[in-house]
């Protein structure tokens, strides 16, 4: 019965097994599938997902090197780094970072500035990096959020390292500042290959001194790599990197020095460059108003910033290197040195001064600021009394084209190249620069102007205390310096010096640059425009006196009193000290001061003082 | 010595030789990388060993019981597993938006499991019922006896079962001999249907299919198991990090690690040499089904071992492919690695019912 079951079955039966075979061959292509996929997984991929699998597991934590100290000439200590607590939040604790931060905005102040920085950093950051929620708690934020911190889990307190400015405003153009990096600083960083070298919660300087030597003062991150589970938990510390500290850098600036300056400007604005005529190095950096860097160490909010962006005073602006204003009369000296050095003029040669000039065939009078004139003058008499109609008279004889070779000799028009970030150019107008700014032609009243310093041309009291080191040395014009030596803070490595790379010669005769040196001793002594500045000074001086229009007043008298503070003219004053061997130049500015004999030169006169005092 | 000479009768006339050796490769494997993905929790490793020694049990009397009672009991298991499926969805437990589960007071079950075994058995009794005077009309019924179940398992939803109980129930219906040219016109009609039937998938369905297709669109989402799946089998290399030296696994970058991902720190810590291994274990085992299907008594026999043999398969494949990306994340166990009772006790129901082939295997006239 079963056999005959079977053998009538028999074609079903092999039917059957046929299929049985099919079957067997989609196993088989199907496991070839898997397999294929599992070798093209294991064997041929398998460093790419090691790769992979070890990005997982391994947490790179960087950790920020200590940054550099910055020290003056003497030194004291201009910039310097202290611990204190922030707030991060941790990335790997949250899926709703906002709500974690309005929960503890109730507890602790979290500025519009502070809540855009977070955003930014949520933007780019990585799955577990912390960013930094608020900096430099206060102790008693420090103790309101420990007892609340059960409350943010996400949350952690860490000590951290802030940058301090002992001086404060009084050295804040002069170092500038650091802050935490930004978007932007990250993707500039990125440009220039450096994007690993930072994090996201990193600090950076951002102008001044903290900002040109960054890479010197930086150091170099250190790494943890931490193994971490799924949830960011730390399992064990794997390896560690450790930081390298960044160098310190010493300065040419002398710190009692700058403050005497800063203080001598009383409630005036303005700025003010020392400097050694010799080599350059710069003995004090003035710009004022400053500002307080630790608003931005701190982060800033947002009214504090408006408010400095709006001031009239405009505390952010480095007035000292970046301040561009008329040199009046200060450019007095320099346009004489080319008359005498163009063969133009004579020490002995005299005109007589009615107290105005004209341009032959025009009766427009250019006036002396004295009226009637100061009757018979050669060149010494023109600079200790700063005499316009003279200056008039040379300018339009020796021509704007040979002004300004001569003014571009002494370095004006063009950056200096001390060690800051930026410096303007300033103007030493020209032909060519008035067509390219103006589309004019040059006429020749534009030449007289120039003549006392007024008109086109543009100076940055940085400019003007070279080329018055020039005129001190009698032979060169010098790189200004800031910085004098780099020093490792650990004393494994020499520090390194920093000399001037570029000094000019002046190429002008010595006779010449004497004649000049003389009359602006003589400016110094009785019957000069700045005699009072140096009564009673146990060295000699050397200097010049400028007062330069800020507003042209026309066909109105200009009173002191009534004009607004804005428009009054700006006091300048040019100096160098001792007379026979300088060993300090200088150039101040007071804003709308008024008259440079009177407003400047003290100042001047205030750091002589204390310069000298200093030295024994 | 009484007891000895027992487990040897059992062994050799009940029980299959091979087959238990292979199934008992399998749970040494099984309870190792549980260990290790566990990160060393005996309790769950002990849970586990339970499971199996219950499902032995299980395979054991399936194994024992007379042939007949195989049959007879096929067409009352497949009403009595499609009742509890429509309870299921009527009055099943709800949890992860799925209803998958019925508590029957005394036990808690997933009656989708119990049509695994089911059905391919109604199907090969019906087969055999009617294996003289089969007509295409047969073909129909035996279809409606599939897609029942099958849609109410999709109903759930349970997209893993769905496909486990369609292939079981495929393939007796494919060994029965049903026409190749009807199954190209099923297949072709299933393609111009599939852009419908995506409208019908459930949200989280329909996100897994598009993940495969790209898991790096949604690295933290819905393509985090697939990727790190992938990362684990990947950087497990030729040779693997060693046991218990996964980082993936061991650090929970993978998930599910000790259920469907079980695969994923196989791979991670035995490396290509480990998957080709069980890869080999596994064959053999479908292997001997296939031979015990070839041999088996009668038509039910060999329709019901054929699709136990192959829906083994598909179970690993399907397990496989998701674990490796090739395959959207359904939620299929690794028979009898993942950790898991039910699975292992259908899975060894099956293996039980291939052993009662076996030991009634019809005698090969030489």
């Amino acid at each position: 019965m079963r056999a005959h079951r079977y053998r009538k079955s028999s074609s079903v039966l092999n039917e059957f097994n046929a299929r049985i075979h099919g079957g067997i061959v989609a196993m088989l292509i199907m496991s070839a599938l898997l397999l294929g996929r599992l070798f093209y997984l294991q064997v041929v991929n398998a460093d790419y997902y090691q790769v992979r699998a070890e990005n997982n597991r391994i947490n790179v934590t960087p950790i920020l090197p200590n940054r550099g100290l910055i020290y003056d000439s003497k030194g004291t200590v201009l910039a310097k780094n202290y611990s204190s607590y922030a707030l991060e939040l941790l990335l790997g604790g949250t899926d709703d970072p906002d709500r974690v931060i309005s929960g503890l905005a109730d507890l602790i102040i979290i500025s519009d500035e502070d809540r855009r920085r977070i955003e930014d950093a949520l933007r780019v950051s990585s799955r577990f990096s912390n960013i930094v929620i608020r900096d430099d708690l206060s102790e008693e934020e420090v103790a309101l959020f420990t007892s609340n911190a059960y409350r943010f889990p996400e949350i952690q307190l860490s000590a951290q390292l802030y940058r301090e400015y002992p001086y404060g405003e009084i050295t804040s153009h002069l170092l500038g500042h650091v802050r935490r990096v930004s978007e932007a600083d990250l993707q500039r960083l990125e440009q220039k290959g450096l994007k690993t070298a930072y994090t996201n919660s990193d600090w950076i300087g951002k102008v001044g001194i903290e900002a040109f030597y960054e890479s010197t003062l930086r150091g170099q991150l250190g790494l943890n790599y931490v193994e971490v589970d799924s949830r960011g938990t730390e399992i064990r510390l794997l390896d560690r990197q450790n930081p390298i500290s960044g160098q310190n850098v010493v300065l040419t600036i002398n710190i009692a020095l700058q403050q005497v300056a800063y203080d001598a400007f009383a409630d005036q604005n303005g700025a003010l460059i020392a400097l050694d005529p010799n080599d350059g190095s710069v003995l004090a950096f003035v710009s004022k108003p400053g500002y307080d860097p630790s608003y931005f160490v701190k982060g800033l909010d947002t009214t504090t910033w408006q408010q400095m962006l709006d001031s009239i005073d405009r505390p952010l602006v480095n007035r000292a290197s970046s301040g561009v204003y008329p040199p009046g009369s200060t450019l007095k000296p320099f346009l004489a040195l080319a008359g005498l050095e163009a063969g133009l003029r004579t020490p002995a040669w005299s005109m007589w001064d009615p107290g105005y000039f004209s341009l032959p065939g025009s009766n427009a009078k250019f006036r002396d600021w004295k009226k009637g004139g100061h009757g018979q003058v050669n060149m010494h008499k023109a600079i200790v009394e700063s005499v316009d109609t003279y200056f008039y008279k040379l300018a339009d004889e020796l021509g704007i084209d040979t002004i300004h070779r001569y003014l571009t000799r002494f370095g004006f028009g063009a950056k200096t190249g001390i060690d800051l970030p930026s410096e303007s150019n300033g103007v030493a107008p020209s032909r060519e620069w008035k067509k390219r700014r103006f589309g004019t032609p040059w006429y020749p009243g534009d030449t007289i102007s120039v003549g006392i310093g007024q008109g086109y041309n543009l100076v940055t009291p940085l400019q003007l205390a070279v080329a018055t080191a020039g005129i001190a040395n009698g032979h060169s014009l010098v790189q200004p310096v800031l910085t004098k030596a780099e020093l490792d803070p650990t004393f494994k490595k020499d520090s390194t010096s920093i000399t001037p790379t570029r000094v000019r010669p002046l190429l002008m005769s010595p006779q010449n640059v004497k004649v000049l040196q003389k009359a602006m001793e003589g400016v110094m002594r009785p019957g000069g425009t700045a005699a009072n500045a140096a009564a009673g000074a146990t060295y000699t001086m050397a200097g010049k006196t400028g007062t330069a229009q800020v507003f042209g007043l026309k066909g109105e008298d200009y009173d002191e009193n009534t004009i607004d503070k804005k428009l009054r003219d700006h006091a300048l004053f040019i100096a160098y000290a001792p007379a026979d061997d300088p060993t300090i130049a200088l150039a101040v500015i007071v804003e709308n001061g008024g008259h440079g004999g009177s407003v400047a030169a003290p100042i001047a006169r205030k750091v002589f003082d204390a310069y000298f005092k200093s030295q024994p | 010595m009484a007891i000895f000479h027992w487990i040897k009768t059992e062994l050799t006339k009940t029980l299959d030789g091979p087959l238990v050796a292979l199934i008992f490769t399998l749970f040494v494997i099984s309870l190792g990388m549980l260990y290790s993905s566990s990160q060393g929790d005996v309790g769950a490793v002990l849970t586990q060993a339970n499971h199996f020694a219950i499902a032995l049990v299980l395979m054991w009397v399936v194994a024992k019981a007379p042939l007949e009672y195989l049959s007879r009991l096929a067409l009352p298991l497949y009403l009595f597993a499609v009742v509890l499926l429509i309870l299921t969805a009527l009055i099943g437990e709800e949890s992860k938006g799925a209803q998958r589960w019925l508590d029957l007071q005394v036990i808690r079950i997933q009656p989708s499991e119990l049509l695994k075994i089911a059905l391919p058995l109604m199907l090969a009794w019906y087969f055999d019922r009617y294996e003289r005077v089969l007509r295409p009309i047969n073909y129909l019924v035996a279809a409606l006896l599939l897609l029942v179940p099958v849609a109410l398992i999709l109903r759930q939803p349970d997209l893993g079962t769905a496909i486990l109980v369609f292939a079981s129930g495929f393939f007796v219906l494919f060994f029965a001999g049903m026409s190749i040219r009807i199954f190209g016109f099923i297949a072709t009609l299933a393609l111009l249907v599939m852009p419908f039937a995506w409208g019908l998938l459930h949200a989280y369905q329909q996100r897994r299919i598009l993940m495969l297709l790209n898991p790096s669109a949604d690295p933290l989402g819905a393509g985090y198991h697939s990727i790190q799946s992938t990362i684990a089998i990947g950087s497990g290399g030729f040779l693997g990090k060693g046991w218990m030296d996964g980082t993936q696994s061991q650090l929970n970058f993978l998930p599910e690690g000790t259920t469907d991902f079980i695969f994923a720190v196989l791979g991670e810590e035995f490396g290509f040499v480990g998957v080709l291994l069980i890869f080999l274990v596994y064959a053999l085992l479908i292997w001997r089904g296939l031979k015990i299907a070839a041999q088996a008594p009668s038509l039910f026999s060999r329709l019901a071992a054929i699709s136990i043999t192959m829906t083994f398969f598909i179970y690993v494949f399907v397990n496989v492919g998701m674990v490796i990306g090739l395959l959207p994340i359904v939620g299929v166990p690794l028979p009898l690695v993942s950790f898991g009772g039910s699975s292992a006790a259908t899975v060894l129901l099956g293996m039980g019912v291939l052993m009662n082939f076996r030991a009634n295997r019809r005698i090969v006239q030489t």
